[in-house]
């Protein structure tokens, strides 16, 4: 490889990171809150959230299942099956949750946003915005960055419950475990604001990530089909990537 | 000769580069008040930039554009937002939006800029949608619409704030005999019933006679015609001539340039 092409390679993603950089301080710059603009964000929060809640419940019960599956399988070996409640609680409030969850978002919600955007700026529909001097950021981006900043918090909770759900249903109903000592155990195990505080935090931090890359993809796509469709990818790929660096940074900070 | 106030928009020696190409150079345009008008040229031309250096989407490299007293291309801002209240634009294939109602696509502008209460809201968009001829279908999706339908909620979205300058960028592109026909009275009517300055961007030149007042043609990067639609089908420019009469070979080539067709082939030094 030349020195000028690994020099773009190098360069290219810092100057695209740069760019989202500067379309997010604009989009915060004009930030207004009317009850126009509210109603919009919980219409996005519907869109983003509630139509993801399908895949996060099913995926999330089936996360509960195989994970006590295999935590029992292995604990039962070492004597240590009353502990699976607790690895179990301490997974996915810390790391499972809050990561499943927003690689789940990235792909129904996320490339969803960047879709709709990217197709609204291929079919001139942000062009007509503009031209009736309605501002695109305050009324397309601004809301969709909020709803994802409130919906995958949500998101997180319901996956959350719903893996926990799983977990009884494979140890209790399936294994005969004892339903209190489960319970009891996962209770004392697991910290309020360290555990379930700390992943909720994740959540709004990812939430709001994904939210951005979604956003600034579409926005910046290519008005074609091919750049919309690459613009989802992109989405996708950088949510993943972004999301799982954050949590190695974060988790590093709050042990 | 035109009087300067009745001079709606002026383009003074305007020049536009994009990507390294030049698209306009020193262009003069004026555009008469009240009248329709209509902008032509090849593709490619720099018609659609026009409509984009009068709307302040695009700032001139060099040059000056005017709406009347005001300079648009040193407006930012709320000045910028201001004066584009004043101004409806259909664009190309109508940009309505999808998760909207052609009633809520309408009454958009007027939500935005006003605070008319919904009562009165609902009777204006009624109103407009009425003079497109779609009063029946308000509660309609675009997707629900035809491309012709499209253009005329657009239409009405457009001049939803009763704009004092209209824009109209390739109305009549893929439409069937009938929906040309509509469009053509709709953008008189509208012209005729609001006063409006209409601009027509258009290389439709058999459509531009039934309807401008006054037209104009810009090719090779700078207005090279400009009067009545008889005026430019009378003229002797090689040009004019050329674009009026659609021939397809002329002062504007057939051919992209490229390197000699023998020598493409490889046809030379083989001895052929």
């Amino acid at each position: 490889m030349n020195n000028g092409a690994s020099h773009t390679v190098l360069t290219a993603p810092l100057r695209e990171l740069g760019r989202a950089g500067l379309f997010l301080l604009t989009a915060f710059s004009r930030m207004r809150f009317g009850p126009r603009q509210l109603a919009e964000i919980l219409r996005q929060v519907y869109f983003a959230g509630v139509r993801s809640l399908v895949i996060i419940v099913i995926c999330g019960f089936f996360v509960g299942l195989v994970l006590t599956l295999q935590t029992y399988d292995t604990l039962t070996r070492f004597g240590a099956a009353d502990a699976v409640s607790t690895v179990l609680a301490l997974s996915l409030f810390r790391e499972l949750g809050p990561v499943l969850a927003a690689l789940l978002f990235a792909g129904r919600a996320g490339t969803s946003i960047t879709a709709e955007i990217g197709l609204m700026r291929a079919t001139e529909q942000l062009d007509a915005l503009d031209l009736m001097a309605i501002d695109p950021m305050e009324r397309i981006v601004q809301p969709r960055l909020l709803a994802g900043l409130i919906a995958l918090p949500a998101l997180v909770l319901i996956f959350n419950l719903t893996a926990i759900v799983g977990g009884i249903f494979f140890a209790v109903f399936l294994m005969g475990s004892d339903p209190i000592s489960f319970w009891a155990n996962m209770q004392s195990s697991v910290e309020l604001m360290r555990d379930f505080g700390g992943g909720m935090f994740k959540s709004v931090c990812f939430g709001f990530v994904a939210a951005w890359l979604a956003v600034w993809f579409g926005w910046s796509a290519r008005p074609t089909s091919e750049g919309v469709a690459l613009a989802t990818t992109q989405t996708v790929i950088a949510t993943a990537i972004a999301v799982l660096v954050l949590d190695f940074i974060l988790s590093a900070f709050m042990l | 000769m035109t009087e300067s106030s009745d001079i709606a928009i002026s383009l003074k020696r305007v020049t536009v580069r994009l990507g390294g190409r030049t698209i306009l150079e020193d262009l003069d345009l004026d555009i008469p008040a009240g009248q329709v008008t209509a902008v032509m040229g090849p593709s490619g031309a720099g018609k659609t930039t026009v409509l984009r250096l009068v709307t302040g989407q695009l700032k001139p490299d060099a040059g000056e554009v005017w709406i009347g007293d005001t300079r648009v291309d040193r407006l930012g801002g709320k000045a910028l937002g201001t004066l584009r209240r004043n101004i409806g634009v259909l664009l190309q294939n109508g940009a309505l939006f999808t998760d909207l109602t052609s009633f809520d696509n309408v009454a958009l502008p007027l939500r935005e800029h006003t605070r008319l209460s919904e009562p009165l809201i609902r009777r204006i968009v009624l109103m407009k949608l009425e003079m497109v001829g779609l009063r029946g279908a308000a509660q309609l999706y675009p997707s629900e619409l035809s491309g012709g339908m499209k253009r005329r909620v657009a239409t009405a979205r457009a001049m939803a704030l009763d704009p004092g300058i209209m824009f109209y960028d390739e109305p009549f592109a893929g439409l069937d005999p009938i929906s040309l026909g509509v469009s053509l009275r709709l953008i008189r009517d509208i012209n005729a019933a609001l006063g409006t300055t209409s601009v027509v961007i258009t290389h439709d030149v058999r459509e531009v006679a039934k309807l401008a007042d006054h037209a104009c043609i810009i090719a090779d990067r700078k207005l090279v015609a400009n009067g009545t639609p008889d005026e430019l089908a009378a003229s002797f420019d090689p040009l004019v001539r050329q674009f009026m009469q659609g021939e397809p070979d002329g002062p504007v080539p057939f051919h992209y340039p490229a390197r000699a067709l023998d020598e493409e082939l490889m046809l030379r030094g083989e001895g052929r």
